[in-house]
Order: structure tokens, then sequence, then C-alpha cells
């Protein structure tokens, strides 16, 4: 009996440090995160909200999961370049003008990471390598 | 004694009426400050001897286009508390953060006609009527109570800064092209400046929301 307890006490052991690790992504991903919120709150946050539920109909919100997952390829060259011409969100169409953010590639990055997980989306890393690709399909 | 026991919970009810009656006695209503210079005039009292009265800093009186393209003037707002500020439309700093707040307010006090909203462009080159309708729209407000109202840069600015204490300026170095403070402007009926309040921090513009209706009960009296 005391055999087994001592058994299923190390295995419970082994099994709880297996699963508190974290991938190496996952670290990166959260790291990302984290940062991009920062950058969020310093860049984005005033027109679009804190709960991503944007302003009337001056700005979009960032709630839609459908709009970012098909869009995920653009997000990079609106934030670097701003954008004029009209988006559909949640079948809204939003007219206004978005000024375009001098940002880092890396911040970039952040920024996508985060408003492509918070705000209920769970949509996963963005890298830096992905950022600088997109970015040379800016139209 | 038997009186006592008989008489207990009468006497304890009475106790405590008193207790509530002293107590709210001996509270002060809360009054909202009155801003600005202030200047002194003679007055005549009603039996003859001189006394000397205050004269508060109020706003002047102005005319501006609104949102519709009609002029509008201080008789808009007559009889009524307002609340001010100082804008410009594709402004992507502050203004989004004061005018989120302000909606905020003006749906809490919708079905109340004594409070109106008066937000001023600054932006005279681009910000006409017509953007301002716009944009009313589009913030989801667009209606009597909230008026956007467009004037020349001369008469906006000096009522800003001259009236409603409020700096606002052109700035070529700024990326929006114009800076300015984000205070929301308490005014009252007879045009007194009763408080000004941080537009984009949420603590200040609660503070608004409950100073509105203390305003508004001095008014009643």
């Amino acid at each position: 009996m005391r055999k087994f307890t001592l058994i299923s006490l190390v295995s419970l052991t082994l099994i709880s440090m297996f699963y508190s690790c974290q991938t190496a992504e996952n670290v990166q991903q959260d790291a990302y995160y984290v940062n991009g919120r920062d950058l969020y709150l310093k860049h984005c946050q005033n027109c679009h909200g804190a709960k991503g539920e944007g302003l009337g109909t001056l700005t979009p919100p960032l709630t839609d999961s459908i709009f970012m997952k098909a869009n995920k390829e653009k997000l990079a060259c609106i934030i670097k370049n701003g954008i004029s011409t009209p988006v559909t969100v949640h079948g809204q169409v939003y007219e206004g003008k978005m000024p375009e953010f001098n940002l880092a590639n890396i911040d970039v990055a952040q920024l996508v990471v985060y408003i492509t997980n918070a705000f209920g989306h769970k949509q996963g890393m963005y890298t830096t390598q992905q950022i600088e690709n997109d970015l040379k399909n800016c139209k | 004694m038997n009186f006592i026991m008989r008489h207990q919970s009468t006497l304890t009810c009475a106790i405590l009426l008193a207790a509530t009656l002293f107590a709210s006695s001996c509270k002060e209503e809360r009054k909202l400050p009155i801003y600005g210079l202030r200047d002194t005039k003679t007055v005549k009292n009603s039996d003859g001897t001189q006394g000397v009265d205050t004269v508060y800093q109020t706003i002047p009186a102005f005319k501006f286009l609104n949102q519709d393209s009609v002029y509008i003037t201080n008789d808009h707002f007559k009889g009524k508390v307002y609340i001010a500020d100082f804008f410009f439309t594709s402004c992507t700093s502050i203004c989004p953060i004061m005018h989120r707040n302000l909606k905020m307010i003006s749906e809490k006090f919708k079905d109340n006609p004594d409070v109106m909203f008066l937000s001023h462009t600054i932006d005279f080159k681009y910000d006409t009527p017509s953007v301002l309708k716009k944009y009313a729209e589009k913030l989801g407000v667009d209606g009597p109570k909230w008026q956007f109202v467009y004037g020349p840069r001369d008469s906006v600015y000096t009522l800003a800064e001259k009236s409603y204490l409020v700096a606002v300026n052109v700035d070529s170095t700024n990326r929006d092209g114009y800076v300015h403070q984000g205070f929301l402007v308490l005014i009252d009926k007879d045009r007194r400046i009763r408080g000004a309040y941080d537009g984009t921090n949420p603590e200040q513009v609660a503070q608004l929301e409950k100073d509105i209706p203390v305003l508004l009960a001095e008014d009643k009296k």
C-alpha cells in the first residue's frame, strides 16, 4: 500500500511538471501578447476602445473573429500604412480613415498577436517573419 | 417600570426617528463651486442702503453654425445646464476618449431636457457643418441635445481660452495639426462655469455624472 501511494505521488508530480512546462512557442506568444497589449494601450485604444468595442460607426470594433481571420495577412499593412477604403465588420460598413502607425515589424507582430488573441479571439502566434512577408504584399 | 415595558417598541421607534431627523438636518447639501474671475458691483438694497454684490465670470454671447448649418446662440441653452468641450473630427489622440465618455453621459441624461451638450471644433479648415454632421451621425448622437458647432478661428479660440478656460491651439509639429485640453466644462443656466472635468479620466467623468444632478437640483429651488 505504501509503495502504491509513493508511486502515484511521484507519477502525479511528474505529470503536473510535464503539463506546467510550456513549449518555447507558447512562451514567445505570451511575450508577444503582453508587449502587444502595451502597444495597443498606447496606439490603438483611444479609438478602438479598451475592449476592442470601437466607437459608434467612426471606428470599427476588433471583435469580429471572422474578419480578423480572413484579413490576418492584411493587418500588418493596415497598421503600418493606415486605411482609407471602407471595411465591413460585423456586417456594418465603416468609412472612416485610419492613420498610419510607423512601428517596427516586431511591434506590428506583437500587436497582431494581441488583437487576434484578445477580445474573445484565439488565433495563436504570428511571427515577425510573417509580418515582413505580409508587408511586401501591401497594396 | 410597567409603562416602559409596555411602550418599549414605541419608545425605540421615537428615539430612532429623532436620531435620523437629527442626522439628516446636520447634513449640508453639496453645492458646486463657481469658477472663473470675479468682480464686484455696488448695488442698492431695498431699504435704501448700499451693498456689494459679486459678479461672476460668464460665457459671453456667441453665434456659431451647427451640424445642420443653422446658427445657434446662447438662447439655445437658455435655462439649461450644458457641457461644453473642444475637439476636432480628425483627432486621433484624446477626442475619441472624451467623446466616448461624453456619449455615455449623454445616454444617461437622454430623457432630461435640461441637460445639453456643446462641442466646438477647433479645426476651422476642415470641420465644416457637413463634416460635423457626418461625425455626429457616426458617433451615434445626432440630435438637438448635442450640438456640434463650427466657427471662425478667432471667435472659437478666444471663447475657449478666455471664457471656458480650455487651452487650444494650432500646432504644426503635432501629427494631427492641433493641440488642446480635454476638459468637459459644466455650465449652469446663468452661463457660469461650475466644473471642469478631464474627459479622458474615468474618475473625473464619473464625478461629472454625479455633479450634473447636483446642479440641476440647485436650479429647481
